[in-house]
């Protein structure tokens, strides 16, 4: 085959600085608004810092914020890709719902440990699929067909458990929610895992940018030979497997798959935590390492409402006032005030 | 004509971005009842002069006088209010509502606080009347042709503001009736005294219908001047600085040996097409002339994959291959460049870089990323070749201009070493001196070897760069011109179907 | 989701003794039941031991299953009327919109008994209702803590339910009456658990932080049995002992409560009954017998449990009911 190289002329464009990680993640809005909520927290409560050394592991204020964010900040890893795409997956939540109650169901009923989890796994991955399919081959908009599984979703749990809290002392699935390893919660292990993984695959393959692509404009994605339907199919399952982690971690930490409750509404804090880490609902670019940071700062905040004495009353107060003044921070418009701040310019 | 007072002002106006000066010190006067061009090529600050005139860019440096008096502009609703009113290329009225909602979206007469739609209606139909048009108000906007929708946006602008209408490339996607319509609406809003500023790359409109014409270049005025003393290679001398007259007539072309064939298309058919025969040798460009709606997009879609075939052949350097959708027809060396930039071809958010090599990359797979010193240097040679115009790769590439954008996606094919390439309306909506370049652009990708097949609605522009001639009508494929049958009356007669039928 | 959570409070059983007198009485009586639906443990107990209570008192009762939609319970209302059942039983999934149905009930001449709630319509178109009284069962568990603790100084954490919700300001104000007065018992937190086991942990988690580690809490009351199994949870991951390091006192009754009690893990529950319709047939036998009219609302017992009173054979009762 012929080569139609076009005319070469030696290119003069010198090849581009690389961006330097270190000092641009310093400045991010999402991590200075993390320092300023974790400053409150101290301020509200002096030993919010100190971390001991209790039974073989860490203990401290410090270790609750990323244990408990650990649920959403999985979630919001699955939900970064999916809104990159300009999607959204409503149904996470109870999809959690789903991997507790299958697990728990298998343990309580005599079925091992390893297999009960690999169970929950395979039901979040079919609920992710089933998502995939309603989104790519139905061509439904994400939000409505991610909203039959959250509605349904839950109900199915609920046959599952047959309404009751599915309590369980299986040593395994214990460990998943409540365990250690070196000295770190289970969760927290479990999600930094994830996270890293999940980070690496999208930036060291292509799936990233091709995900973006995707997000950015779908019919170019498919005019430029992306297989854009294949690529919503893996991000929809992925998010389904994420769900079903969380749901696992969340089953673990209570000994008991609650149907009724576990996930209620964390769809909205995950959603809510990929915002926070910059990626636009409308598709994208995306960044999985902000968004699990979105969720710290989310759960900085709750931990941050628990330790305070305030009344619950203020809770939702409190935590929308300071999720707007993040998003303000982070919008374009205080991106441009900031500039023009004397010094700011390079 | 009578009336020379200057309506809007602009002096000194500087506008930087980043390292760029978009802008340096331009002056520009748009008198009441006249239509005043503005000619520049890509990049040469047009649209950002348009946009300091309504109030979406803010100038560093400059003022903005109306009726002589100083304006500070903050967003192009405040321009608005001052009376300066905008209507785009693409245009941006609500295509799912109705006509007179369009005409009266914000300022809706109410009725006991409820949105009065007789009312409305009554006057729309009122309002368009005066336009010369008569259609169902009623109806979603969508519904009516870019003709239709481009005078609503006009009635609206003039409605809102009444002084000085900006009108940014209004006949780009119009045929020759409805620009003559169009022309009739503007030549009424003059007369009305109204101040027309008319920003076009058709420069046979500008003669026909502007009075003044200003010319920008790389961000500089080169002159403003009244166009009845000008020709139109003064104009393109200005715009480009230097002589080029665009070459429409084609030199030896016809009769040169042809390659081996590199894709033929045998019996390819889909419900509401013809089924066609057609053979694409290396070396060859294949021009495709036919009105909109002849079917001509329909067959570029259908050999690309976008919409699957319900029968046929394809076969590629001899071996046949199947394309169901358009992955399939990048494997097998395809490359679209599709007739809506915006909506099918670039991303928007995504990088100069990024949108160069994402065919590539989605040709290789997921799993073999390109890493970013082979994306910078691909983007690199690319955009060099091409000649593409852009700050830096990094930057979005929906901040380039048209025929920026225009060359990235044709970079973004050239990367994956196509065997044939599917041009849908290169040049459309591009300014006289990328149009220019695409076409000798086209001419070097024929004569190192490619295989193209380009649509064109400008009949010399196919004339100039095709071997061989496709001549659609109706969804099929009525005539094929060679050689010396190649003319633009050939193919006009063939097109209304006059012709001797070519074709078997 | 608030109404389905303040129905779904887990709760006890009280006796399933029935007295043999009654069961002449009722004999072949048809009695419909419109349930909600089955959305927790406690709404499960509740269905199966109105079926027992039924069974035992020879009532051939009509079970209709809501599915948390008003409109079902309508409709079965309404079926329950057209098949003429002597009496109906029902708990309402919202307070309002009933009249027009029980309007058609009365004038059929057929009785209706209101479970678990009070609806928004007027006295006369329903016999009686019988539901819990949530001030008091807030009230009975302070009085135990009241008693355990002596004169003790003791610094209360609260897990308080949803907030807004009805058995949340209850049960907060009754528990606060009980301890009202008393200088060494002060609530020092309370925050909301959501009335469910993970929030009640986490909540849990966050006080004994906040409070030294929790060497400066002497009790813990859960507006519900949910919680309190959360709380001890996070009790023991701080290394602390619940029910001796940390009193935990809480509501419901829920079997896993009892489960907690073997192990030394809970110190005291107060039972929301799941025998609501126990009361409600001897309101209609006395009705149908004597002509008695029955107060309009009937409050169920508010029985307090403690580690004495046989937990693990509690436990074993309440396991098969559907907790």
């Amino acid at each position: 085959m012929t080569r139609p190289t076009v005319d070469l002329r030696p290119t003069g464009q010198p090849p581009l600085p690389r961006p330097r990680p270190l000092a641009q993640f310093f400045t991010r809005p999402q991590v200075i608004a993390l320092a300023a909520v974790l400053l409150v927290n101290w301020a509200l409560f002096p030993g919010f810092f100190t971390i001991t050394w209790q039974d073989g592991r860490f203990f401290g204020s410090l270790i609750d914020v990323l244990n408990r964010g650990a649920p959403v900040a999985i979630l919001a890893i699955g939900m970064t890709m999916v809104i990159a795409t300009k999607g959204v997956d409503l149904s996470v939540g109870a999809v959690m719902a789903i991997s507790g109650a299958v697990a728990a169901t298998l343990v309580t009923n005599g079925v091992s440990a390893p297999i009960a989890v690999l169970a929950a796994l395979g039901a979040g991955l079919l609920c992710g699929l089933w998502n995939g399919i309603l989104v790519t081959l139905l061509d439904i908009q994400p939000i409505i067909a991610t909203l039959v599984l959250m509605v349904a979703g839950r109900g199915l749990a609920q046959l599952i458990t047959e309404g009751t809290i599915v309590t369980f002392s299986d040593p395994v699935l214990i460990f998943i929610g409540t365990g250690s390893f070196l000295g770190l919660p289970m969760p927290v292990v479990i999600a930094a895992l994830l996270m890293i993984a999940a980070t690496l695959i999208v930036r060291r393959t292509a799936l990233g940018l091709l995900i973006e692509a995707v997000g950015v404009n779908r019919s170019a994605a498919r005019f430029a030979g992306l297989r854009a339907g294949t690529l919503l199919l893996i991000v929809y399952t992925f998010a389904g497997f994420c769900a079903a982690i969380a749901g696992l971690i969340v089953a673990g930490d209570i000994r008991g798959a609650d149907a009724n409750n576990a996930g209620l509404w964390l769809e909205l804090d995950a959603i809510l935590a990929v915002v926070i880490g910059g990626t636009s609902l409308m598709g994208g670019r995306f960044s999985i390492p902000m968004a699990v940071l979105g969720a710290l700062i989310i759960q900085s905040m709750n931990t941050g409402i628990l330790i305070s004495g305030f009344s619950p009353e203020f809770n939702l107060v409190v935590k929308s006032a300071v999720i707007i003044v993040i998003l303000v921070l982070q919008s374009p418009l205080s991106a441009r005030l900031f500039r023009r701040l004397p010094g700011a310019q390079k | 004509m009578t009336d020379t007072k200057p309506v809007l002002e602009a002096r000194g106006i500087v506008k930087i971005f980043g390292q760029h000066r978009a802008l340096d010190t331009v002056d520009f006067t748009a008198n009441a009842g006249e239509v005043h061009a503005l000619l520049g090529e890509n990049g040469a600050g047009k649209s950002t002069l348009i946009k300091i005139l309504t109030g979406a860019y803010q100038p560093e440096a400059g003022e903005l006088l109306l009726d002589g008096q100083p304006i500070h502009l903050r967003d192009p609703l405040h321009g608005q209010t001052y009376g300066i009113g905008t209507v785009y290329q693409e245009v941006n009225l609500l295509p799912n509502r109705s006509v007179s909602e369009n005409l009266f979206l914000g300022r809706q007469p109410t009725r006991f606080g409820m949105v009065d739609h007789k009312r409305i209606d009554a006057l729309a139909r009122d309002l368009l009347s005066r336009y010369g048009l008569d259609v169902d108000v009623r109806a979603e906007l969508s519904e009516y042709s870019v003709a239709v929708q481009q005078i609503v946006a006009i009635a609206r602008a003039v409605e809102l503001s009444g002084k000085v209408l900006v009108l940014d490339e209004p006949t780009a996607s119009l045929d020759r009736n409805e620009v003559q319509r169009l022309f009739d609406v503007v030549r009424g809003l003059k007369a009305k005294g109204l101040a027309i500023i008319f920003i076009t790359h058709f420069l046979d409109q500008v003669f026909e219908l502007a009075d003044r014409v200003t010319i920008l270049r790389n961000g500089r005025k080169v002159a403003t001047q009244a166009l009845d003393t000008l020709n139109t290679t003064d104009v393109v001398r200005m715009m480009l600085g230097k002589d080029v007259a665009f070459d429409h007539h084609p030199t030896a072309l016809t009769g040169g040996p042809k390659g081996a064939v590199r894709v033929a298309f045998k019996g390819l058919s889909r419900k509401g097409l013809s089924p066609f025969d057609l053979a694409v040798h290396e070396g060859e460009v294949v021009g495709v002339a036919g009105l909109l709606g002849s079917g001509r997009t329909e067959v570029a879609r259908l050999m690309f994959g976008v919409d699957p075939s319900d029968g046929g052949q394809i076969t590629v350097d001899g071996q046949p291959v199947s394309i169901r959708n358009p992955a399939q027809a990048v494997a097998a060396g395809f490359g679209f460049c599709p007739e809506d930039r915006k909506l099918d071809g670039i991303f928007g958010d995504l990088s100069v870089r990024e949108n160069i090599i994402i065919a590539l990359q989605a040709k290789l797979g997921w799993l073999k990323a390109l890493n970013r010193d082979d994306q910078v240097e691909l983007a690199g040679r690319y955009a060099e070749a091409l000649d593409i115009r852009a700050a830096d790769h990094d930057m979005p590439v929906k901040l380039l201009s048209g025929g920026n954008q225009q060359k990235v996606i044709l970079a973004r094919w050239l990367a994956i070493d196509p065997s044939f390439l599917i041009l849908d309306e290169p040049t459309r909506g591009i300014d006289v001196g990328a149009h220019a370049e695409i076409v000798r652009t086209i001419n070097r990708l024929r004569e190192e070897g490619l295989a193209l097949f380009v649509i064109s609605s400008e009949l010399d522009e196919v004339v100039a760069y095709s071997n061989r001639i496709v001549v659609m009508r109706d969804r099929e494929m009525v005539a094929e011109l060679d050689g010396d049958a190649i003319a633009s009356d050939a193919i006009v007669q063939a097109i209304a179907g006059t012709a001797t039928e070519a074709r078997p | 989701m608030n109404v389905i959570k303040t129905l779904a409070l887990g709760a006890g059983l009280a006796s399933l003794l029935l007295s043999a007198a009654y069961a002449e009485g009722l004999q072949g009586k048809v009695i419909g039941f419109s349930q909600i639906g089955s959305e927790s443990g406690w709404r499960a107990a509740e269905t199966s031991v109105t079926k027992a209570e039924a069974e035992a008192r020879g009532i051939d009762l009509k079970f209709a299953d809501a599915q948390q939609k008003q409109e079902n319970q309508i409709k079965a209302i309404r079926g329950f009327i057209a098949q003429g059942v002597d009496a109906i039983l029902v708990a309402p999934v919202v307070a309002t919109g009933w009249e027009e149905v029980l309007t058609e009930a009365k004038e059929a001449a057929i009785p209706v008994v209101l479970l678990d709630r009070g609806i928004e319509a007027p006295e006369d178109l329903y016999l009686t209702s019988v539901a819990s009284d949530q001030v008091k069962e807030g009230r009975v568990a302070g009085e135990w803590l009241v008693g355990a603790v002596g004169d003790r100084q003791c610094n209360i954490v609260e897990l308080q339910g949803t907030v807004g919700s009805s058995p949340a300001i209850n049960r907060k104000q009754g528990f606060e009456e009980a301890i009202a007065g008393k200088a060494n018992l002060t609530i020092t937190r309370s925050q909301t658990g959501d009335f469910t086991r993970s929030k009640g942990k986490e909540v849990m988690e966050g006080f004994i932080k906040a409070e030294d580690g929790g060497k400066n809490i002497c009790a813990v009351y859960a507006h519900n049995d949910d919680m309190a199994v959360g709380a001890i949870q996070a009790i023991k991951d701080a290394g602390l002992k619940p029910g001796s390091d940390i009193l935990v006192v809480s509501i419901d009754a829920v079997p896993d409560i009892f489960a907690a009690m073997v192990a030394g893990e809970a110190n005291a529950t107060v039972e929301l009954t799941p025998n609501m319709a126990g009361p409600a047939f001897d309101a209609l036998q006395a009705y149908w017998d004597a002509g008695t009219e029955p107060p309009k609302f009937i409050i169920t017992e508010s029985k307090l449990y403690t580690p004495a009173d046989d937990p693990q054979g509690e436990y074993d009762r309440r396991k098969g009911l559907g907790y």
